[in-house]
Parts: C-alpha cells; structure tokens; sequence
C-alpha cells in the first residue's frame, strides 16, 4: 500500500508542470523574457552612458588649464546632477507624453515629476508589458538628456560664472531638450514626418553643439585667445586625462547607440546591438584615423587633441544610423567625421568663436553629417526630411538658448571677471587649486 | 674665493655633475631656468594655431669654489656640457666676497 502511495505521489509531481505553473516552474513566458532583455538593455546602456559624464569630465578637465580643473570638475558633476533632478521633475513627461498631447505633436500635455510603477510588478501591472520597466526607459532616456548638458560645458569653459551655467541647464535639461526630443522619439511631428535619428546626432548632440555655440558667441573668447588678428593657444593641463576621458566616452556610447535598439528579447533584436556595437567602433576609430592622417598632412605631425575630436566625431556621425551601414560604410562614415573636425576647428578660431574643447565641431557639425548620412544606409529616409528637421531642431536650440543665456547675461551676468579669469576660475570663484602643491603662490 | 655660475643644456647635468664630482667639487646647487640667448625659441602648433614658445629650459649650476680650482672647474664644466651646437650655454665667474659654514660657523676657503 505505501508503494503504490509513493508511486501515486511520484506520478503526481511529475505531472505537475503540466497544471499550468510551467511559468514558475520552468522560467518567464516568451512576453516576460522580451520585457526582461528589454529592460536589461536599458539598464546596461544607462549606465554606461552615465560613465560617459566621467568620460566628459576627463577629456574637459584634461583641455582646460590647470588654474580652471576644479571649476570644470565642479560643473562636470554639478551638472549631470541637475540633470538628474530636472529630467526627473518635469523633463521625462515633457519627452514622452504617451500621446497624451496639449498641442498636438509639439507640446506634451502631461506636467510633472516621472513616476515608476509599484515594487515588484508583475507584466500584468506594468505600464507598458510590451516594451520594458518605466525606471529603466526613465533611467536611459535620463542619461541621454545628461550627456546633452555635458557638451555645452566643454565649449564654454574657463570664463563662464558657475551659477548662470548650471541655471541653464537646469532650462536645458527640464524643457530645452525634453521638449525637442518629444518631437521626434515622444512620437511628435518630426517623428510623424519620417524623420530618423536613430541614437542622436540631431536631439542629443546637435542641441548640445546649438546650445554650446549659441553660449560661445554671446559669452564671448577668452582674454588673449584672439589678439591683433592672431590665434593664440592655450595649451590643455593633462593629455592623459583628456584621452582617458575620450576612451570612457567610446565606452559608454556602445550603451549610447547599442541601448537605442529599444529591444533586446529576439534573435534579430539582439543581433542588431551586435551590428550597432561594431559600427560604433568602426566609426569611432576611422574618425580618429582620419584625423591622425590629415592633421599629419596639414601641420607636418599629428595633433593628439584633434585624433581625440576625431574618434569623438566618428562615433557622434555613426549615431543617427548606427544599425544598418555595413562595416565599411559606418567606417567611411566616421572618417567623414575624423575629417569635419580637423577642418572646422581653425574655422571656429577665424570666426573668433572660442571653443576650448572642440565640442561645437564634433556634435554639432558632425551632428548635422550624421543625420544627413542616414539617408545612404537606410532607404526609410529621405534627404529633405532630415534636413527640414535639422533646421527646426536647430532653430527651436538656437532661439530658446539664445533667449536663456541673454536673460542671464542681463540678469546676473554670464562671464567672470577680468581678474578672476587671468587668476584662474579655481581660485577666484572656488578658493580651490585642483594642484595646490604646484601652485604659484 | 670665487662663484661660478654656470647654464647648461638639461639632458648634460648628470654628465656635468659626474665630472665636477670627479674632480674633488663636494657641492652644487642647481635651479631650473628658462631663458634665451643665440638658442632663440621654437614655434610650435596646438589645434592649427600656431606660437611662438619664446624661452628654452635650461640648468643653473652655482658652486662656491676656492680660487685655485676656478680654471679647473670651468675647464670641467665647459668639456662636459659642450655639444657644439647652439645653446650650449655660457659660465660665469665672480667675486666671492665671503662664505660661512652654518653648521660650525667655519668661514673663508674652510667654508667651502
């Protein structure tokens, strides 16, 4: 009797996956795993795009004098931090208003901070159990709008007041870019229009070059940059650190393009970051070769700075199209790239427009290729939709920067002192050397 | 006593020190220099601009010596940081008025 009782019980548990707790028993269902990849890959990329802020922050303070470190350390950390807040009070629901419009493709009709779903939801509960976690779309989509304040910071270094900075991007990344961006990946008109940008050349790099050449011209050169007709250098603090900084920021756009697949739960999904990743590097190295080889070419040896702004352009062109170029295509992409800094950064300088890291040419000039190159790769494009949104972008950028950094420069000022900016930022404004030990005084 | 000032090109000091040493010197102060002079200095170029950099490095030796080793010294020195090319530097001898040795109050040719 008890053996056949054992053999009744033995025969019940085997049979058991089969009562339909084959979920529990056996692993998610095939929507659970899509969500699972898909949120994984949001958060892979999220945080590696967040280590491009220390990648930002290296390649600033390696191209700034040593009197200035501190200040663009401070701002470096300063700003991804407001970003944090910002995105998260107003910016994230500006961007993605889930067709919930209050003008219709252009302004978003859902006010406030973003909100996650409950702890431990299920697909059932989730807010959107096709796609991925609200915190982890939150968290990505919150790193890109980040890297965007990040460029402006480089390009107007070592005579800008640290306050009025950080109000603008406080602006910057609670409307600014939130705004914009809805127009294209919150499902508004320019997305509407077929307009394609696939990781950001034009809603994350090109606003960040808009914004920071707007600040460049009304903020003015620094002291002694543009003397009697002539460019005068002023050489960065630390070549290592800046090519550190350019090393992270590869890194993390692997998150940056590869994450923007959106989708990480299918065969097809996944292959595609596999292609992303390797266009991604192919376009980041031939953006540095390009520029190796001409600068070689024009100044009769290579310009380490402009090999960094190369590789950084090659991987800002790749960005709009990174998925569908063959590995040779995404190359010569990226060397176009390599090519566009080395010949517009002595441009910047004859204009008189002080750039101190190169930002302006590699986001936004290679910004505005990267978009413009989508339409040789992928035949969904069409030429003058990118260019129309390059132009609305940009104007939209220009205009409300524009009106910001005015508002500022009335108001409170933008620019530090004569004294303080010939003394060094570090200083006169912190009271701190980012190198006391080798200090002057 | 007299006190020989002497620049030389940075990559010889320890060519120049070895050889002082060699022949009895048991002191020499050394100061890191920029200056000019025939070597006037080089124009370099940072992101296609390009400057002008106006003074070149160099190593200041400063030795106290008595007046009996002077051509000694500045024989050494000269031979040893000679590379025939411009910018090799110059010595200088001067009057040294008076020394004094801080640790035992020792002074003159005792001092050195």
């Amino acid at each position: 009797m008890t053996n056949l009782k054992s053999f009744a019980l033995a025969g019940a548990l085997v049979a058991l996956p089969s009562l339909g707790l084959a979920q529990d028993a056996a692993g998610p269902s095939s929507a659970e795993f899509v969500w699972i990849m898909n949120t994984l890959l949001f958060l892979i990329g999220g945080f590696l795009v967040f280590f491009m802020a220390a990648g930002f922050a290296m390649l600033e303070g390696g191209l700034v004098r040593s009197k200035n470190v501190t200040m663009q350390m401070t701002k470096n950390i300063a700003l991804f931090s407001l970003a944090t807040l910002a995105y998260w009070a107003f910016g994230y629901n500006l961007m993605y208003p889930l067709g919930t419009w209050s003008v219709e493709g252009v302004l978003s009709g859902v006010f406030g901070p973003g909100v996650l779903e409950a702890v431990g939801v299920d697909l059932a509960g989730a807010d959107d159990g096709e796609y991925a976690s609200t915190g982890s779309d939150f968290f990505f989509q919150l790193m890109f709008c980040a890297a965007t304040a990040s460029i402006v910071s480089g390009a107007l270094a070592e005579r800008i007041k640290l306050w009025p900075f950080l109000i603008f991007v406080v602006i910057l990344t609670g409307i600014i870019y939130p705004l914009q961006a809805s127009w294209k990946w919150g499902g508004g008109f320019l997305d509407e229009a077929g307009f394609l940008d696939f990781a950001g050349s034009t809603v994350v790099h090109s606003v960040g070059g808009w914004a920071a050449l707007t600040g460049a011209i009304i903020l003015g050169p620094r002291l002694g940059k543009y003397k009697d007709g002539r460019v005068n250098p002023m050489p960065g603090s630390n070549l290592a650190l800046a090519t550190l900084g350019v090393f992270i920021l590869w890194l993390g756009w692997f998150g940056f393009n590869g994450g923007s697949q959106l989708a990480m739960g299918t065969v097809g999904d996944i292959a595609d970051v596999s292609r992303i990743f390797v266009n991604t590097n192919a376009a980041a190295a031939a953006g540095a070769i390009a520029a190796l080889l001409l600068t070689q070419l024009l100044y009769k040896k290579p310009d380490l700075t402009m090999v960094l702004n190369g590789a950084l352009a090659g991987l800002v062109s790749i960005t709009a199209e990174p998925l569908t170029p063959s590995i040779g295509m995404a190359t010569l992409i990226g060397a176009v790239g390599g090519i566009i800094v080395v010949i517009t950064i002595p441009l910047l300088d004859k204009l008189k427009i002080d750039d101190v890291v190169g930002a302006i040419p590699v986001h936004l000039f290679a910004g505005i290729w990267g978009t413009i190159a989508v339409v040789l790769t992928n035949t969904d494009a069409n030429l003058f939709t990118q260019l129309y949104s390059i132009v609305v972008v940009g104007a939209f950028t220009v205009v409300a920067s524009a009106v910001v950094w005015f508002i500022l420069k009335m108001t409170m000022g933008i620019r530090v002192s004569k004294e303080a900016e010939i003394t060094g930022l570090d200083v006169a404004e912190l009271g701190m050397e980012a190198y006391p030990e080798f200090a002057k005084g | 006593m007299k006190f020989i000032v002497a620049t030389i090109k940075p990559f010889l000091l320890e060519d120049v020190r070895e050889a002082l040493v060699g022949i009895g010197i048991r002191g020499i102060m050394v100061t890191e220099i920029k200056g000019f002079g025939a070597q006037s200095g080089h124009t370099e170029i940072y992101r296609g601009a390009e400057y002008t950099v106006n003074y070149v490095p160099k190593m200041k030796l400063e030795i106290a010596a008595p007046d009996d080793m002077v051509d000694q010294i500045v024989s050494t020195i000269t031979t040893s940081a000679r590379t025939g090319k411009i910018g090799d530097g110059k010595v200088f001898v001067l009057d040294l008025q008076q020394a004094v040795r801080v640790r035992t109050g020792e002074t003159g040719d005792d001092a050195l």
